[in-house]
């Protein structure tokens, strides 16, 4: 339901007394920057005569250990800020509110507003419930003699004074809204509240202007519906806190504190406070603060609540580690490399919190309905009224009164309004917790639909991290010699095959050598000239096209690849000279993650640009019959719009670097993260951790929140299609049957918590089972 | 009963013209002090013009403690951003072509126009 709700003055002090918030930060006083770049002592002076420069200060000073300047005045932050960039620094002001901090502000502010609502609820249901059970019982609520108009007369002032005290946000908000001309759902309530109790009124005050039979008073329904709404209100207050619950643990998982080494000291600081190359110690037990890269010790890092990866992986000097992760075994020392909102961590959060306010295509349709439906639900009850006024039974301007209310009451734009955000918002949420980073609502509708899914082998299917293991020698002189020169050519290369080459000649101690007149040669493989000698080192094609011949060594180069390795070939001044061959190990998970995929009726293509060979081994080892070898980074796109041509929803898996276009074309494209790199732009959907299973774990969670998103939209389409015409009395001509105001006040109140309660089922929703 | 009759056309006629056919006044957005304020189920202002192809900055002061005023959407811009209780946040806009923009809540019960030209 909607809160289009307004906040009087007072309610806003004591929201602020219970949040301890000023409504505007203070800038008397003393404040607190960082400041980067300071080193020594100069600077710490070049940076106290450049704050107090600033109008205002009375005093600054800076402490070089922490990094911070403490400055004492009336001043504006962002005057400080600028000064001290200008005398050639960088600042930022502490306690700029972290994302925990916020968060728990945002908490106690909810938790005022729903202790004010359930309050404003108690008040009117007091009044209201005894006056619902008095007219059930059989209670005359008709005025008849003066006494009962005395009577209807201080219940309707006490009706009076819940709408005031219970209900004034709606009527300061209708009104809000009316002279903006927009109207919202506190219109609605406002005019039908407003309606029955002003006609009840008249009843009271001058009976004589309704006839006899519609001298009815309507004061139970005015102070029910607003009970009950402020009811509705609150509850839904409570369900929507739940559907948050994904990125509260997202955020939790910051740490609050760090301990760095400045000036050979170990310090605890603030996070905020950590700047960009400090030295951080983590103790075991400990989060890691910000990402970084080890420079000292070795431990087992849990990512698992990152990744999704259950298994602690092992670090050691040179290697990552992000903030967030917990660290389990050994004490280690890294530099940080991306504090602040550059963390991995901050960047997931924010990419999730976008994702979840975005919405699906499938949306659109509810949200031009809601832009138009309160002027027309209010026509609707003008041409009710009008309807029973002109062709109605006695009381007919009761029953005109009863149907308008009841039409204006009943209406819930809200519940079509929350349909889809709330699902969107708990489906992105779960699929974070699992490791899927989806980018927005339309890759997780699009998502939902794929129907053939395009896997690239190298990094996608296998490890990615090859390793060399043959070496067959045809006219070389010896492995060594052989990997040596090859190590010499494609140790500026960063292709997968090429760095275990490079790294195996560095395991037997072999020295590149200097190369000149390199060119690489997409999908080929790459030539150079060493020592005189023109060199080249590729695939079969590469030597086809320079008309090497290869016919003495065909046989082993197919025993290989039947291997699932891939053969390259060496030639050294037009002659073969040797073939290397280089495995990429399967993944473990592989098999069973793509027998997942099939077995939800996805077709599985598998691209690379090995040859037919080792394409087919590995092909055939992970169940796929539809693979397609040497295929160069361009041809890939061209493969996805083939398969988009057969009326195909196409996704598409790859490393997110060489595949960027074909992924870009896909329908969905996925890029495989690195552990938790989500620096890949141009896929809709990441997925943190290494295994095919995320595929799978993505689509099945994108079908549940689309079916999730189906279900309230129909709910609150449905409901609305059929609540407003039958509180508008269609069904009075047959069934003689006419919907009472409170009972629409109390549909509407649970319509749109319905909506969110069904949303809220998507937490239970879990993967298939591995 | 005819003029029950007229008057029930008046008042539809009356909602029509003040709901979707009024244009109300844009503010200008020509200095930084601007300031959206979201409260009582309200943009004030809810229509703000400003400069095609230039970048600008929105300031968002948020009083409604309603969950919905929380979220501010701008669908066309790809922006979706949290609103604090009682404390100014500033978004920034890309530059934008002349046309409209909307921009309101989830539930697009708060409802405002960004009028680039």
């Amino acid at each position: 339901m909607n809160g289009a709700v307004n906040h009087d003055h007072e309610d806003q002090q004591h929201a602020e007394e219970e949040s301890d918030t000023p409504a505007v930060k203070s800038m008397v006083g003393q404040q607190e920057l960082i400041v980067e770049g300071a080193i020594c002592g100069s600077c710490v002076t070049k940076i106290e005569n450049a704050i107090r420069q600033v109008p205002g200060v009375m005093g600054a000073e800076m402490n070089l250990a922490q990094r911070t300047v403490s400055v004492t005045g009336e001043v504006d932050t962002q005057a400080l800020v600028n000064a001290i960039e200008k005398a050639g620094y960088n600042a930022k002001a502490v306690g700029a509110q972290s994302e925990d901090d916020a968060m728990e502000e945002k908490e106690k502010s909810e938790r005022a507003y729903y202790r004010r609502l359930m309050r404003e609820m108690t008040i009117a249901l007091l009044l209201g419930v005894p006056l619902m059970v008095y007219s059930i019982i059989g209670g005359e609520m008709t005025i008849t003699t003066d006494s009962e108009r005395l009577v209807w007369l201080i219940v309707g002032l006490l009706t009076l004074s819940v709408m005031v005290f219970s209900g004034k946000h709606f009527y300061v908000g209708a009104w809000q809204s009316f002279k903006n001309h927009s109207a919202n759902m506190d219109t609605l309530i406002a005019l039908g509240t407003g309606t029955a109790w002003l006609y009840s009124m008249v009843v009271v005050f001058a009976p004589g202007v309704v006839p006899d039979m519609a001298r009815h008073v309507y004061f139970e329904a005015t102070a029910m519906i607003i009970g009950l709404i402020d009811l509705g209100l609150a509850l839904e207050l409570k369900a929507r806190g739940r559907t948050s619950e994904a990125i509260k643990r997202l955020i939790g998982l910051q740490a609050k504190t760090a301990r760095v080494i400045r000036d050979d000291k170990e310090l605890d600081i603030a996070i905020e406070q950590v700047l960009l190359n400090d030295i951080v110690r983590a103790r075991p037990g400990e989060k890691i603060p910000v990402d970084g890269e080890v420079v000292e010790g070795h431990t087992a890092i849990d990512e698992s609540m990152l990744t999704g990866e259950p298994m602690p992986v092992e670090k050691g000097e040179g290697d990552e580690v992000v903030a967030g992760t917990l660290n389990k075994t050994g004490s280690i020392l890294f530099r940080a490399t991306r504090v602040g909102k550059d963390t991995a961590l901050a960047q997931i959060i924010n990419m999730v919190k976008r994702a979840q306010n975005s919405k699906p295509p499938i949306g659109r349709l509810a949200d031009i309905i809601s832009g138009y439906f309160v002027p027309v639900v209010m026509i609707i009850a003008v041409v009710s009224a009008l309807a029973w006024l002109n062709f109605g039974p006695d009381p007919a301007v009761a029953f005109a009164i009863v149907s308008a209310t009841t039409v204006l009451i009943i209406a819930c734009p809200c519940a079509l309004g929350l349909a889809t955000p709330m699902s969107v918002m708990v489906g992105v949420g779960k699929a974070a917790e699992a490791g899927v980073l989806i980018r927005n609502g339309e890759a997780l509708q699009m998502a939902s639909k794929i129907t053939a899914m395009v896997l690239d082998k190298t990094g996608t299917i296998t490890q990615g991290a090859p390793k060399v293991t043959d070496i067959v020698l045809v006219a070389g002189e010896s492995e060594d010699a052989v990997l040596q020169l090859v190590a010499s050519l494609e140790s500026g290369s960063e292709h997968p095959l090429a760095l275990a080459i490079v790294e195996s000649a560095e395991e037997r101690g072999l020295k590149p050598e200097k190369v000149s007149n390199f060119n690489a040669i997409a999908g080929h493989g790459v030539e150079a000239d060493i020592d005189g000698k023109h060199l080249l080192f590729g695939n079969e094609k590469l030597m086809r096209e320079h008309n090497i011949d290869c016919r003495s060594i065909v046989e082993k180069a197919q025993n290989l690849a039947v291997e699932a390795k891939t053969p390259m070939y060496f030639a050294v001044n037009g002659q073969l000279n040797a073939i290397i061959a280089v495995a990429d190990p399967i993944k473990e998970d592989s098999v069973a993650a793509i027998k997942r995929l099939q077995h939800n009726g996805i077709r599985i293509i598998m691209l690379t640009g090995d040859n037919r060979g080792t394409a087919q081994a590995v092909a055939e080892r992970v169940g796929i019959t539809e693979y397609f070898a040497e295929v160069l980074p361009q041809d890939k796109t061209e493969k996805v719009v083939e398969l988009q041509m057969q009326d195909e929803i196409v996704g598409m898996t790859g490393d997110g670097i060489n595949d960027a276009p074909a992924l870009a074309m896909a329908n969905v494209g996925f890029a495989i993260g690195t552990g938790t790199d989500v620096a890949i732009e141009s896929a809709d959907i990441t997925l943190m951790r290494g295994s095919l299973h995320g595929l799978a774990d993505a689509i099945a969670v994108s079908k549940a929140t689309l079916r999730n998103i189906k279900q309230n939209l129909f709910g609150a389409f449905i409901y609305n299609v059929a609540g407003v015409p039958f509180a508008a009395g269609v069904l009075y001509p047959f069934f003689g049957l006419l919907l009472s105001p409170v009972i629409a006040g109390a549909a509407m109140a649970f319509s749109s918590l319905t909506v969110v309660t069904n949303a809220n089922r998507l937490r239970l929703f879990k993967a298939q089972e591995h | 009963m005819l003029l029950i009759n007229i008057a029930g056309v008046a008042l539809i006629a009356l909602i029509v013209w003040w709901f979707w056919l009024y244009k109300a006044r844009e503010v200008a957005l020509d200095d930084d002090d601007l300031v959206i304020v979201v409260e009582n189920g309200t943009y004030t202002p809810a229509r703000i013009r400003l400069a095609a192809n230039q970048a600008a900055e929105l300031h968002f002061l948020r009083k409604d403690a309603s969950p919905c005023s929380e979220m501010l959407l701008l669908p066309e811009l790809e922006i979706s951003e949290s609103l604090p209780m009682n404390k100014s946040k500033s978004i920034k806009l890309p530059p934008m072509a002349e046309g409209e923009y909307d921009f309101h809540c989830q539930m697009q019960m708060y409802r405002g126009v960004l009028k680039v030209e």
